[in-house]
């Protein structure tokens, strides 16, 4: 059955044709994705821009304190609005791209689309204004949100995956591609995380800690998780112009994902008054997830084999490759991280926040660019600026690099200052520099994000670039 | 058609009823169980004032960098004991926290008892703590010219104070400091804490940093040092100055540097409230330790404070500070 679906793909993939060709067959999906890419972005500038600030009030805590400036009210703005604001529209927007062409069909229902794309932006907004408000459900990561706000998201879910199913539902072949068996399951999963998320029953006092340990990793891990895989299983291949390496590794990294990632959620309460099963639980898994982990990357990376020296060529491959090293890098620091004796001295330090951008950042951001760059000139017509897109991923990826770096070094410095019991402020003096440089990286991921809203606008509605197609030459007409 | 839709649903139908089944094991049942918890000896509700106050807390995501949960490992030892689960039965929704950039908040009712600092510290944290990256919390307060009736002004220190008018908290601030002063862990009957240590009474600061003050004082002046920065330093200050006009210092403070210690040692056990030192009159009200300190910690944190900054005041033993606790108040 893999070697049917593989045949399959190669054929589809093989297919593309350029991106003129695309945008003309299919001129709604062109417009569905465009749009969707657009909000993302403005969302990405939006909470970046946030976050620069909230960098900078680390060294410059009476900087705009005021009420609805201060740090406490703008942290869960910035998490809140690059997770379901950018990274979130980014992902079904190329969901709904790669389901329709993976399928060989139009979308089931534009209309459904652009209306689920009205309710995640309606969320976002309305979540920002609630946060800023100082409407905050408990200061629970990625759940701050007002419960109705969250139900506009579920709302959007529902809506979205209704429609991906029944576009699947009329493929053109019998086979269902492996994407879609991502995408659909991030979909699906997502709505459980939401609904369980919401349901009060079960969440009073340490009974919400279980709830919470759960969400803020299943929401991350299962949600953005399985979109950017899947956008990966289809950008990939699309653009290296060939097949993915294994199809059956693939099924086995999505099986063995769905076990162990929703249980290694409780590694974020180790040590805390959550009974000490569901914690060992949590561990275990955490080491489990080395063979998703390790068997998705292989897979990735094996499929570019043999065409690194066309990483720096093609931008958007160069994209895809970071992210997936951030996915194996970010993921496997998780499994390291999650061991108790390692947790003792990272758990509650800025470690973890570079850990999150490693992943978030390093591993989704990228995947996200990788697989616009990839896939919105197909279906516009348009290509970004060569100089453009080269400018963003070396600004991204040295920011990021230094972001990631300084709070490595630092967190670990803040762990090893409590574990030695030195007074607590000695740990807030010794983050200082750390702090700056990670300010330094954040000023450089910022710029890079201003240099990729121009080349979306130049994608979309501006003076198309000189980059080439995204999609490469076959293998052995490359000259090196 | 009907081949492919059924092919389909045996995909995404597998995987979304597997997830289910795992969600239902380690998230759902578990916090049916969690939730079920009763409270721990001594944990009470809180008041509606306190309760106000932790949306307050909320709404400014104060949780984003202080955690509200101690961990059974040496390096949470300073926070207070281990958090159990009974001691999270009233909070809803939980405030645990995941990052540490400042403190951990689960005992600071206990640590830093004065609402006076509290106020002072939310106004501008680097008036209590200069190294403080905090920021401030002025929009919770008013400066008004004439002081209310009822109302007290918080003593800002001139440094940090403005040009004029006096500083009132509003409703929040209060609310919100009442429900930072309600943090305090309750006792467990028959807990003991492992090797019966005294938080912040880490043996590594020992010895080596003994100040030069210390001299011929014969105590153990690492400990008294520790002690007094988990202790005493948060209002007397590490440079034993004190805060202008909010809490008096201790370097050239007539009751420490003093042959007799009686009063120094009453003040330690049995706290003090409207003292006036040096000319100046205090409002904030000083804890007594006599019910967290034993006498040995008493009397190195006592010749700490005798043998500092310029003090040299005869030293003190703990059977002094005996004594004086038995002949109570």
């Amino acid at each position: 059955m893999a070697v049917t679906a593989q045949d399959i793909d190669i054929g589809r993939t093989g297919s593309a044709g350029s991106g003129g060709e695309a945008a003309n067959e299919d001129p709604a999906l062109a417009a569905l994705f465009k749009a969707y890419v657009v909000c993302a972005t403005v969302w990405l500038l939006f909470g970046t821009a946030v976050g620069l600030l909230l960098a900078f009030k680390f060294g410059a805590p009476d900087f705009w304190a005021a009420k609805y400036l201060t740090f406490g009210r703008l942290r869960p703005i910035h998490t809140n609005d690059v997770f379901y604001g950018f990274a979130s529209l980014g992902l079904v927007g190329t969901a709904l791209y790669v389901t329709a062409r993976s399928c060989g069909t139009r979308l089931y229902s534009t209309r459904l689309a652009w209306i689920g794309l009205w309710l995640f932006n309606i969320a976002a907004l309305a979540g920002t204004i609630a946060l800023d408000l100082g409407y905050n459900w408990g200061d629970l990561e990625y759940r701050e949100w007002p419960w109705p706000i969250r139900l506009v998201f579920f709302i959007a879910l529902l809506v979205t995956v209704w429609n991906l199913l029944a576009t699947i539902a009329r493929r053109s072949s019998h086979d269902i591609y492996l994407s879609n068996w991502y995408i659909i399951g991030g979909f699906l999963w997502t709505c459980v995380i939401c609904l369980v998320a919401i349901l009060p029953w079960y969440q009073k006092g340490l009974g919400q800690v279980a709830i919470s340990g759960y969400f803020m990793h299943n929401a991350v891990g299962m949600w953005f998780t399985p979109l950017a895989l899947g956008l990966f299983y289809y950008a990939i291949p699309k653009v290296l112009n060939r097949p993915i390496y294994s199809y059956a590794l693939g099924v086995l990294a999505f099986w063995t994902n769905l076990i162990f990632y929703p249980m290694l959620g409780g590694h974020h309460f180790l040590f805390s008054p959550l009974p000490w099963w569901l914690q060992t639980t949590a561990i275990i898994c955490s080491v489990g997830m080395l063979i998703p982990v390790l068997g998705g990357s292989a897979n990735y990376l094996l499929t570019m084999r043999g065409r690194y020296h066309g990483r720096i060529e093609s931008y958007p491959l160069a994209f895809l490759f970071i992210g997936v090293l951030g996915y194996l890098i970010g993921s496997t620091q998780g499994t390291v991280e999650a061991l108790r004796s390692l947790q003792a001295m990272w758990h509650f330090t800025s470690f973890t926040v570079g850990h999150s951008h490693l992943t978030m950042y390093g591993f989704v951001t990228f995947a996200v660019w990788g697989g616009i760059y990839a896939l919105l000139p197909l279906a516009t017509g348009k290509n970004p600026g060569r100089l453009g897109v080269a400018m963003h991923f070396w600004l991204a990826l040295v920011g990021v690099t230094i972001y990631v770096v300084a709070l490595s070094i630092g967190g670990s410095i803040q762990g090893l200052d409590w574990i030695r019991g030195l007074p607590f402020i000695q740990s807030v003096m010794d983050m200082k520099p750390y702090y700056l440089w990670r300010g330094v990286g954040g000023i450089l991921m910022f710029l890079s994000h201003i240099v990729f809203a121009w080349n979306v606008w130049r994608m979309t509605a501006g003076q198309p670039g000189n980059a080439p197609s995204p999609i490469m030459e076959p293998e052995g007409e490359v000259a090196a | 058609m009907n081949n492919m839709t059924r092919k389909m649903w045996a995909i995404f139908g597998g995987a979304l009823a597997l997830y289910v089944v795992i969600v239902l094991l380690i998230a759902v049942i578990p916090a049916i169980v969690e939730s079920r918890i009763p409270p721990g000896p001594g944990v009470v509700p809180l008041t509606p004032l306190q309760e106000e106050g932790r949306q307050v807390f909320a709404s400014n995501g104060c949780d984003y960098c202080h955690t509200q949960q101690v961990r059974p490992i040496p390096a949470d030892k300073v926070f207070g004991r281990p958090s159990a689960p009974g001691d999270f039965a009233y909070q809803t929704p939980e405030l645990l926290g995941s990052e540490r950039t400042g403190p951990d908040l689960t005992n600071v009712g206990q640590a830093k008892p004065s609402d006076v600092w509290q106020y002072i510290h939310l106004y501008d944290p680097r008036a209590v703590v200069p190294e403080s990256i905090m920021p401030n919390f002025k929009f919770l307060f008013r400066v008004v010219d004439q002081l209310p009736a009822g109302e007290t002004a918080v003593p800002v220190p001139a440094a940090f104070a403005p040009k004029t008018g006096h500083v009132i908290p509003t409703q929040k601030a209060k609310a919100l400091v009442a429900y930072l002063l309600s943090l305090k862990q309750a006792t467990i009957p028959g807990y003991v804490p492992p090797a019966a240590a005294t938080p912040a009474a880490a043996p590594a600061a020992a010895a080596g940093a003994a100040p030069a003050a210390a001299g011929g004082y014969a105590y153990d002046a690492g400990k008294g040092k520790s002690l007094f920065e988990a202790n005493c330093s948060a209002c007397h200050q590490s440079t034993g100055e004190g805060v202008p006009g909010a809490f008096p210092p201790l370097k050239g403070n007539a009751a420490v540097d003093n042959a007799d210690p009686t009063l120094h040692l009453h003040t330690i056990l049995h706290g003090a409230s409207g003292v006036t030192i040096g000319g100046v009159k205090y409002t904030s009200v000083m804890p007594p330790f006599a019910g967290t300190l034993s006498d040995d910690d008493i009397a190195n944190i006592a010749n700490y404070e005798r043998s500092s900054w310029g003090n040299h005041a005869k030293p003190v033993t703990a059977d002094d500070v005996k004594a004086l606790r038995a002949s109570g108040k």
